[in-house]
């Protein structure tokens, strides 16, 4: 019964809660015990070490909240007493946010993220909050203040990044969904790394309100799953307007509605034209992640949709233009950890010594690293050749993907061009880690939606994954591919490994 | 005759006017802007840059800062947009102002002004919108910076629209200065959008100052800061220009520095020298979108422009009021009203402006109150002065009306407070007559005089009703009667 | 795009880092390598080529002047390093404002 509960899908969860088969609190105190068992203290080598702090009085009490609200008949939301687990970048009040940083010590935030609050709102239950490359940067979680995570595939070896804790905690059936970031690749690429769904938004569909900035023009709140439907679910109640987030669509303003992700969801691929991204293949790429995407595209061939070969002629300058435009927006964000306000301080006898101590001590390498990179890329001198070209590629990049889309529906590449590789493998090579991107980061630019599905397993079992990208607003097209291909392919989406759990029957 | 700082040599001088805008709620955020209040208590997670807030724009500072533009005669950019000025600061709360950099929401406007009775014209290069920061108090040492052990920091200042009006170098003298500051500060006082107050840093004025032979290029410029009155601008602004001359002719150089104006000492200090130009790092602020000023809305908002200073001074001047009064009429918060008010309910504009300017001015300050504060309308002295013309006050009994009025701001009309006080002229014949009488009889000497001719003694006779009667006895009354109890 | 140690000591002023000497030595070459390639951008003409900040040509977005309530003063000082008398502490402040 427990491992049944653990191992289902958000979905089903929800419709035997409805249906009054089990409770809201027995599907909460399910997961608990997993993240007990699974999680440890998080420093063994068996630990997953998804979250940084699991907040169980507050999950139970709304799941006792929800099933009391289920017995007076009062209807409730789609996905209503399914328990998720957040990453520790978005505020929620009454615990800590780390952010993956030293630097936030001891702050326990005044107020709560709009996603926060919409997933109260929603009734999906937050277990706690999950690990993650300090303040979004990386690739493998490995940049943590607070140790890595560990993929359930394969402890040995990563999760992927920057939302590693996210992406463990589904895969090793923690929780039945997560909520990750997407700046580059944060979502899509762990998930593919754990087999999961992970879905990056248009940008501008989910408030960033509450969320601690790493690239503010870039990030995106996004699902993480074990299915496609389970992370359109999630998705759509991420999804809305928001007057505290100025980037925040209005559908008015745009001309534009949000999608409605569910509705054609299962409509299949027959018809629709898929284009093979040129540049975002070939050199760079594991020959079992190019022999599951040429596999997928046969099975795509299959079900009916037709496919073309496309060119983003910019596409390789996408990873060039993110590492200016992203650590440049960071290295501003950033500034208002100062010792001064919230978190740590180290003292010395100045202001001035006394944040430049406080900023140098209480960020890890990478982040030091990324601040450098985009102080540098905005001063005197090497703005225009750094920052202000970047952001003159990243519109050719956007005019070639809206090109693109004027001829076909979707566009589809792997999301990874790595299988999860071992801890420590590149974390001597920050130049090398970042090419983990290179595939994800030119939807990130451009703003349009991306879809990471799984595709499939190398020969040593590990995940592989596919990303559909569609035009602006265009989500649901990517959910509707995706959804053809998980079930075309069928996959087990429970990670084998160690800690492995029978597959629902 | 304006300052000239000294034969042979030319002041230049531009300034930064930054005015902050009463608008109810912060730039980016819903806290009130009173930052008077208790320390912290108008914050949120926005104005203390918490992770992960998120500003959204006020959208009527949008629209004062379009007003003050159009009324400072800039044209406006339809899109404009906010950068990020990158610098470490405590009080700075996201160690970035979100401000506008290489396109403002107005440009290229100017000032007519009056400077010593000739036009003088000066120009505006650019008006932007930005945030203020909180307020730093330094414990320990001499209370100021330097010394300091500790600061502290409220942050109820923090984010409150500020808006910075920059004009070119045109400025060659020091009352130019003064009177460009004064203009600025009728306009957007006139416009309502700021309290324009200087001493309580709702207005801040910084001089950049250089001086040169006339014809050379510019000089090397110091920028002087803490100007916190009209006053001190010019007294700044003359003393920076002398102290330059006499390095420049000792054989110095001038080094591109910030000073600071202490008041009480009258000399300018260096605060800090400049050693390169700060290194802002400013870019497109990814938080924001553009603003977007359609010219249809910028027309709209032209139409409503109230009458401004420069308009109202050469009206009051068609209508008879001298010059140096229309002056002082519109650059005193809330006196022109007052004049129009009065004008309106039938008083003579050139009488009105110099009791206004005259005699009430001097009360209202004498109470330690503003005109705008002191509940005098147009109607009060619309009134008065109707009492005076038909006779029923003296103008000495005005003022003593004038008093009441100022002391109980207003709350009761002039023709209520004379009687009410007892203040109406006595002008009754037969009253006055029997107190004329008395008094004939009282100064037999005086009388005799006056009958051996020597008319002016009839003046202590008059004094003498007046004292009788406490000030109410019509003059011109009391002196026809008492011709006609002696002479006739 | 090589960048000495000097270099990377001014821009770690600008960022208001403090670096040890083992730090400086360290970034130095991978900042080099990370610009080096970066700097791939610079290939691509794009003179006449509007920048790009976000994906939607959104304009416009205010809020209207209403207030909002405010934090309690506790829960804002609560998370400070050091508060006295209602405000944030912050040692000697040694440079004027900018």
């Amino acid at each position: 019964m427990t491992a049944d509960l653990l191992t289902a899908s958000a979905a089903d969860l929800a419709g035997r809660m409805a249906a009054r088969e089990v409770s809201a609190r027995e599907v909460v105190d399910a997961h608990l015990d997993r993240i007990a068992a699974t999680d440890g203290d998080g420093t063994g080598d068996a630990d997953v070490h998804a979250f940084l702090a699991v907040v169980a009085d507050t999950a139970r009490r709304h799941a006792d909240d929800v099933d009391q609200r289920r017995v007076t008949g009062r209807d409730l939301g789609p996905l209503a007493g399914v328990p998720l687990a957040l990453k520790d970048l978005f505020t929620m009040r009454g615990a800590p946010t780390t952010v993956g940083s030293r630097i936030l010590d001891g702050w326990v935030p005044p107020y709560d993220a709009t996603v926060t609050e919409r997933l109260r709102a929603a009734d999906v239950i937050v277990l706690g909050k999950t690990n993650m490359d300090e303040f979004a940067m990386g690739s493998s979680t490995e940049n943590s203040a607070f140790g890595p995570t560990r993929n359930p595939w394969d402890l040995g070896r990563v999760p992927g990044g920057s939302s590693g804790g996210s992406a463990a905690a589904v895969a090793a059936c923690q929780a039945p969904l997560a909520v990750g970031t997407d700046t580059g690749g944060s979502i899509r690429q762990p998930a593919a790394l754990c087999g999961l769904v992970g879905g990056k938004p248009t940008y501008g569909t989910v408030s960033r309100y509450g969320m601690v900035a790493f690239a503010s023009s870039l990030d995106q709140a996004g699902p993480l799953a074990r299915t496609v439907t389970d992370a359109a679910l999630l998705q759509s109640v991420l999804m809305g307007h928001d007057p505290r987030d100025s980037t925040s669509i209005d559908e008015a303003a745009v001309g534009q509605p949000y999608p409605d992700l569910l509705a054609t969801l299962d409509d299949g691929v027959d018809g629709l034209t898929i284009g093979v991204v040129t540049e975002l293949r070939g050199e760079g790429y594991e020959p079992a992640v190019l022999a599951a995407f040429e596999n997928s595209i046969q099975r795509f061939e299959a079900l009916g949709a037709t496919i073309v070969e496309v060119s983003l002629p910019h596409a390789s300058y996408g990873l060039p233009a993110y590492y200016l435009v992203a650590p440049s927006e960071a290295s501003s964000n950033l500034a208002r950890f100062d010792g001064v306000r919230y978190g740590l301080r180290v003292d010395a006898p100045t202001a001035e010594e006394m944040n430049a101590a406080t900023r140098g001590q209480g960020f890890g390498p990478e982040v030091r690293r990324r601040i450098m990179i985009g102080t540098h890329a905005l001063s005197s001198g090497y703005y225009d050749a750094f920052y202000a070209q970047a952001s003159k590629v990243r519109r050719l990049i956007a005019q070639d993907f809206a090109s693109a889309f004027d001829t076909v529906d979707v566009l589809v590449s792997p999301t990874s061009p790595t299988v999860a590789f071992p801890l420590g493998d590149k974390t001597a090579d920050p130049l090398a880690m970042y090419l983990n991107d290179v595939a994800t980061v030119p939807a990130s630019l451009a703003g349009v939606p991306a879809v990471s599905v799984p595709n499939g397993v190398d020969g040593a079992g590990l995940p592989i994954g596919l990303q559909v990208m569609g035009p602006l607003l265009g989500d649901d097209r990517c959910y509707r591919v995706a959804r053809a291909l998980e079930a075309d392919l069928d996959l087990d989406p429970i990670a084998r490994g160690p800690h492995a759990l029978a597959a629902p029957a | 005759m304006v300052t000239t700082v000294k034969d042979g040599w030319e002041l230049v001088v531009g300034l930064e006017v930054h005015v902050e805008l009463n608008t109810v709620t912060k730039m980016w955020c819903g806290c009130l802007t009173d930052f008077g209040d208790d320390p912290n208590t108008n914050v949120c997670p926005v104005c203390t840059g918490q992770p992960g807030s998120l500003p959204v724009v006020n959208g009527e500072a949008i629209r004062s800062a379009a007003l003050i533009g159009l009324a400072i005669n800039c044209s406006i950019h339809e899109v404009s947009r906010f950068h990020r000025k990158n610098y470490f600061y405590p009080d700075l709360v996201k160690n970035y102002q979100i401000s506008q950099y290489d396109v403002p929401i107005c440009y290229e406007g100017h000032l007519e002004l009056e400077v010593e009775g000739l036009p003088v014209r000066v120009g505006i290069e650019r008006l932007h919108m930005e945030e203020d920061t909180g307020k730093s108090t330094h414990l320990g040492g001499s209370g100021r910076l330097h010394g300091a052990d500790t600061s502290l920091i409220d942050y109820n200042r923090a984010g409150v629209p500020l808006m910075e009006v920059v004009s070119h170098p045109d400025i060659r003298d020091p009352e130019t200065a003064q009177a460009y500051v004064r203009e600025l500060q009728g306009i957007v006082e006139t416009l309502g959008v700021s309290d324009a107050r200087m001493d309580q840093g709702s207005m801040r004025v910084d001089a950049n100052v250089s001086v040169r032979h006339p014809g050379d290029e510019l000089g090397t410029r110091t920028e002087i800061k803490n100007l916190n009155s009209v006053r001190s601008v010019g007294r700044a602004i003359a003393h920076e220009a002398q102290r330059q001359i006499a390095v420049l002719e000792d054989g110095g150089t001038i080094r591109l520095e910030t000073r600071h104006w202490d008041e009480g000492r009258g000399v300018t200090e260096t605060l800090r020298v400049k050693e390169s130009v700060t290194d802002y790092r400013y870019f497109p602020d990814p938080d924001l979108v553009p603003v977007h000023c359609p010219a249809e809305w910028v027309e709209e908002l032209r139409t409503s422009l109230p009458e401004l200073p420069a308009a109202a001074r050469t009206r009051l001047e068609a209508e008879g009021v001298d010059g140096a009064q229309a002056a002082a009429l519109v650059s005193t918060s809330g006196m022109l009203a007052v004049l129009d008010g009065a004008v309106e309910a039938g008083a003579d504009a050139r009488t009105a402006a110099n009791w206004l300017v005259g005699d009430i001015a001097g009360q209202v300050a004498a109470a330690g109150t503003t005109f705008t504060d002191s509940g005098i309308t147009g109607a009060h002295l619309g009134e008065l002065l109707a009492l005076v013309d038909d006779g029923t006050l003296s103008n000495n009994l005005a003022k003593q009306v004038v008093e009441h009025l100022v002391a109980d701001r207003g709350a009761r009309m002039p023709a209520e407070v004379a009687e009410a006080e007892g203040l109406q002229q006595v002008s009754d014949t037969g009253e006055l007559q029997a107190i004329v009488d008395q008094v004939v009889a009282d100064n037999p000497d005086t009388v005799a005089t006056i009958r051996d001719g020597n008319a002016k003694a009839i003046g202590a006779l008059v004094g003498q009703v007046m004292k009788a009667t406490k000030g109410q006895a019509d003059p011109r009354a009391t002196n026809e009667l008492l011709r006609a109890s002696i002479i006739d | 795009m090589a960048l000495s140690e000097a270099e990377v000591r001014h821009v770690a002023r600008l960022a208001r880092l403090d670096l040890s000497d083992d730090d400086v030595a360290e970034l130095a070459p991978q900042l080099s390598e990370i610009l080096e390639y970066a700097q791939q951008v610079g290939e691509v003409a794009a003179d006449d080529v509007e920048p790009m900040i976000h994906p939607f040509p959104v304009m416009n977005v205010v809020r209207a002047d209403f207030p909002a309530p405010s934090l309690p003063r506790d829960l804002v000082l609560d998370g400070a390093p050091d508060a006295r008398d209602d405000r944030f502490a912050v040692p000697r402040i040694v440079a004027e404002d900018a």
